[in-house]
C-alpha cells in the first residue's frame, strides 16, 4: 500500500477540509478573493523564486534558524525528561508570527495588493504585520480588541512606531474574536486593494493550510537540530494553542513520525468548567462554524459563540485551527489545558532557572512540561516551542502578582 | 412552489415590484418584534426577512449587530425565532417568511431537525450568508429537498465566470447586494447597480431584488425599479433600536413600501 494512505500530512482536501473540519464559510463577496488567493498560493508553493525570497528574509531579516536550546537547569530541577526549547522568541519582533507574515505579504505583493489588514490579540501578529509592511512600504491597518489594546500597551506603541493604524474594537468583550469580526468587515468593504493577513491556522481555506506551511519551518528546523544534538527524534513535542499556528508549525513535520508524542496546550483560564471561563475549545467546546471554518468552538446550546477567558491575550480566542480539531478527533495529537495560575508559575520558574522571560502563551506549554517532565525518564527528549518573549506581558504579570511598577523606582 | 414563488408570480401579474423588509427576530424583545412583524403585510410588505440573531455577524454593520445583541440579551434563540414565525402564520398564510442569518445556530440545532421545524413554522426561504455555493451540501441542497427556498446573494465581486455557480442551486429569488461591504453601509449608487442587475437577469429567470444601502423612500423607489424588488433592513432596524413604537415603525415602513410600489 502507498504510504500516502497512512500519512497525516496530505490535508486539506480540495474543499479545504481536514476530515470534517475547515472549509470555506464566508460571504459571497469574499469567495472570489478566497479562490484567487488559493490559486496564487498553489502557484507560489511550487515556485522556487518565492521560496528563495522567503529563505533569504528568514535568514537575514528574521534571524532563522532559531536555536534549539537544552534547558539544562530546568531539566535538572524537574528531575526527569531532557528539555529542549525551540527559541522562536528570538525571531525579529519577538515571536513566531513573522514566519507567516512574510509569506503572506510576499504573496500579497505578487497579487498587487497595496493595503494589508490584520487582526491581533496579544499584538505579536500585529507587530509582525506592521514590521513587514514598513519594510515593503505597504499601508497597514490592525484590528485589536479594546480590552487587548489596554493589556498589551507596549505592542500597541510598537505598531504605531512602525506606521500602522490601530483600530480598537469595542464590540463584544473587545478581544481577538471581535477584532477578527471587524477585520472581515473591513475586507468585505475594501476587496479591491486589500489583503487580509490572518495570524493563525484558522479562517477559510486556504488560510489554515497556508499559515501552517509558512510556520512549518519551526518543526523542520527542530527536527534537524534534534538529530544533530541527540542523533534521533524527540519523544515528545509540546506547544501552546490559541488559534494554534506555532503549534501547527512545530507539529506538522512530525505528524508521520508516529513514535513522537504530540501535545497541544490550551488556555484553561480560571479552569475548564461549565462557566466557560477559559479558552480551551477542544477540551471544553464542540464543533461549529465561525470565521470561515468548521472547528471546535466555545458556544452555548443555541450555537451562540461564547467569549472565553484567558490571562493571555494571544490565547483568548473561542476557536482553534481546523487541523487541530481533526488531529484531536483522530487522536494523533493530545490536547490538554493549563490554568492562568499554572501558567504564571511556569513564567516565574523560567525566569528563575533559565534567564528567559517567556510570553504568557508559551508559559502555558511550559506549565505542562513542568507537570509531565518529572514523571518521565532522563533519556526522554522533549521539545517545547518557546514561541514568544515576555516583554509585552510584564505589565499583565506584574498586576497578577500584585506589583506596582512604580515601587521599583 | 413556495409562498415566495406565488408572491412573485402575483406581483408580476400585477406589474408590481416586491417590497422586502428585514427585521431582527426578538428585537427589542419577543413581543415587540412579533407585533412589528404582524403589522408588516398591512403596510405593504411583500416578503419578510426575519433575522436570526448571532453573536458574530461579520457581514453586518453596527445597526444589525446591535439588534442581534439586544435580541440575544432579551433571550431570543433559534427555537423562539421559529416559534415567532409560527405565531405570525396564525393570522397570515400568504406572506413569505425568509429566515436570514448565519450558519452556526442552525448547525448547532442540526440541519435535519432545523428544516423540519422551519417547515412546520411556515418558513419559506433561507438566506445564510456564510454558506457560499462551495458549501451547498451543508444546507442548501437539504433545504431544497425539504421544499424550502435557498436564496443566494450575488455581489459586485461575483464575476461572469462565477455567476452560474451562484445561480445553480438558488431558488425563490436572487438577492443582489448593491455594494461591497456590510449591511447599513453608505447609500448605494444606482448607476453601478443597473448593469450588474441586467447581467444577472440575462443569466436567470429568477426575480432579482436589490438590497444593502437602501434607506429612504426615494432610494426604495429607484432600486425597486432597477430589478424585481428592493430590500430595506438597517433603516428599519435603527428605528426599532432607538425605541420607536411599533406603530411609528410601521408608518415609516409604509412610506418605503408605497415608494417601492409606485
Amino acid at each position: 500500500m502507498n504510504d500516502l494512505f497512512n500519512s497525516f500530512m496530505t490535508g486539506p482536501d480540495e474543499n479545504g477540509r481536514f476530515g470534517d473540519f475547515g472549509g470555506r464559510f464566508v460571504s459571497e463577496t469574499l469567495m472570489p478573493l478566497i479562490l484567487e488567493l488559493e490559486e496564487q498560493y498553489e502557484h507560489a508553493k511550487t515556485d522556487q523564486t518565492f521560496w528563495a525570497e522567503m529563505n533569504d528574509l528568514w535568514t537575514h531579516y528574521v534571524g532563522r534558524p532559531s536555536p534549539l536550546y537544552h534547558a539544562e537547569r530546568l531539566s535538572e530541577h524537574l528531575g526527569g525528561a531532557k528539555i529542549y526549547l525551540k527559541r522562536d522568541e528570538l525571531n525579529h519582533t519577538g515571536a513566531h508570527k513573522i514566519n507567516n507574515v512574510l509569506g503572506q505579504i510576499i504573496l500579497a505583493r505578487r497579487m498587487g495588493k497595496t493595503r494589508i489588514i490584520a487582526e491581533t490579540g496579544a499584538g505579536q501578529h500585529g507587530v509582525a504585520t506592521a514590521t513587514v509592511c514598513a519594510k515593503f512600504g505597504l499601508k497597514c491597518v490592525v484590528y485589536m480588541g479594546a480590552h487587548d489594546v489596554e493589556r498589551q500597551a507596549p505592542n500597541v506603541f510598537r505598531m504605531k512606531l512602525l506606521g500602522a493604524e490601530i483600530v480598537p474594537v469595542t464590540s463584544g468583550r473587545g478581544t481577538l474574536k471581535d477584532a477578527m469580526n471587524d477585520a472581515l468587515r473591513d475586507w468585505v468593504t475594501n476587496v479591491d486593494d486589500t489583503f487580509y493577513c490572518i495570524g493563525t491556522v484558522a479562517g477559510p481555506h486556504p488560510y489554515p493550510a497556508m499559515v501552517r506551511d509558512f510556520q512549518a519551518i519551526i518543526g523542520k528546523e527542530a527536527k534537524e537540530q534534534m538529530q544533530a544534538a541527540e542523533g534521533r527524534l524527540p519523544d515528545t513535542i509540546i506547544a501552546a494553542i490559541g488559534g494554534g499556528s506555532n503549534a501547527m508549525g512545530l507539529f506538522f513535520p512530525f505528524l508521520d513520525d508516529k513514535e513522537v508524542n504530540i501535545i497541544g496546550v490550551e488556555a484553561g483560564g480560571k479552569g475548564v468548567n461549565a462557566k466557560m471561563e477559559h479558552c480551551a475549545s477542544l477540551t471544553g467546546g464542540r464543533p461549529g462554524v465561525l470565521h470561515g471554518n468548521r472547528t471546535y468552538l466555545l458556544q452555548d446550546d443555541d450555537g451562540q459563540i461564547l467569549e472565553g477567558f484567558s490571562i493571555s491575550a494571544g490565547l483568548d480566542y473561542p476557536g482553534i485551527g481546523p487541523e487541530h480539531a481533526w488531529l484531536h478527533e483522530i487522536g494523533r495529537a493530545q490536547y490538554v489545558s493549563i490554568t492562568d495560575v499554572e501558567a504564571l508559575e511556569a513564567f516565574q520558574l523560567c525566569c528563575d532557572m533559565e534567564g528567559i522571560i517567556p510570553a504568557l502563551e508559551p508559559s502555558h506549554a511550559l506549565a505542562h512540561v513542568i507537570k509531565i517532565a518529572p514523571t518521565l525518564p532522563k533519556d526522554h527528549l522533549i521539545i517545547m516551542n518557546m514561541c514568544g518573549r515576555g516583554d509585552k506581558d510584564i505589565f499583565t504579570v506584574a498586576k497578577a502578582l500584585g506589583f506596582e511598577m512604580g515601587e521599583f523606582a | 412552489m413556495t409562498r415566495i414563488d406565488d408572491k412573485f408570480a402575483d406581483l408580476k401579474a400585477a406589474d408590481k415590484k416586491a417590497f422586502v423588509t428585514y427585521i431582527m427576530a426578538g428585537d427589542t424583545d419577543y413581543d415587540t418584534s412579533l407585533e412589528v412583524m404582524r403589522g408588516l403585510p398591512g403596510v405593504g410588505v411583500d416578503v419578510i426577512e426575519l433575522g436570526l440573531p448571532f453573536t458574530d455577524p461579520v457581514a453586518d454593520g453596527a445597526t444589525i449587530q446591535l439588534a442581534g445583541q439586544r435580541a440575544l440579551d432579551a433571550g431570543q434563540t433559534l427555537k423562539k425565532t421559529l416559534a415567532m414565525a409560527k405565531a405570525f402564520r396564525e393570522d397570515d398564510n400568504t406572506t413569505p417568511i425568509v429566515i436570514m442569518g448565519y450558519y452556526n445556530p442552525i448547525y448547532s440545532m442540526g440541519v435535519d431537525k432545523f428544516l423540519v421545524a422551519a417547515k412546520d413554522a411556515g418558513v419559506d426561504g433561507l438566506i445564510v450568508v456564510d454558506l457560499p455555493p462551495e458549501e451547498d451540501s451543508e444546507l442548501c441542497l437539504p433545504a431544497k429537498d425539504a421544499g424550502i427556498n435557498f436564496i443566494r446573494l450575488a455581489t459586485p465581486t461575483t464575476d461572469a465566470k462565477r455567476l452560474p455557480k451562484v445561480i445553480e442551486n438558488t431558488s425563490g429569488f436572487i438577492y443582489y447586494v448593491s455594494m461591497n461591504g456590510i449591511t447599513g453601509s453608505a447609500a448605494a449608487q444606482a448607476d453601478s447597480v443597473q448593469p450588474e442587475v441586467a447581467r444577472i437577469k440575462e443569466a436567470t429567470d429568477l426575480p432579482v431584488v436589490i438590497g444593502f444601502g437602501v434607506k429612504t423612500p426615494e432610494a426604495s423607489k429607484t432600486f425597486a425599479g432597477l430589478g424585481d424588488g428592493v430590500v430595506v433592513g438597517s433603516a428599519i432596524v435603527e428605528r426599532i433600536g432607538r425605541g420607536d413604537a411599533p406603530a411609528d415603525v410601521l408608518a415609516f415602513v409604509k412610506t418605503l413600501a408605497d415608494a417601492a410600489h409606485s
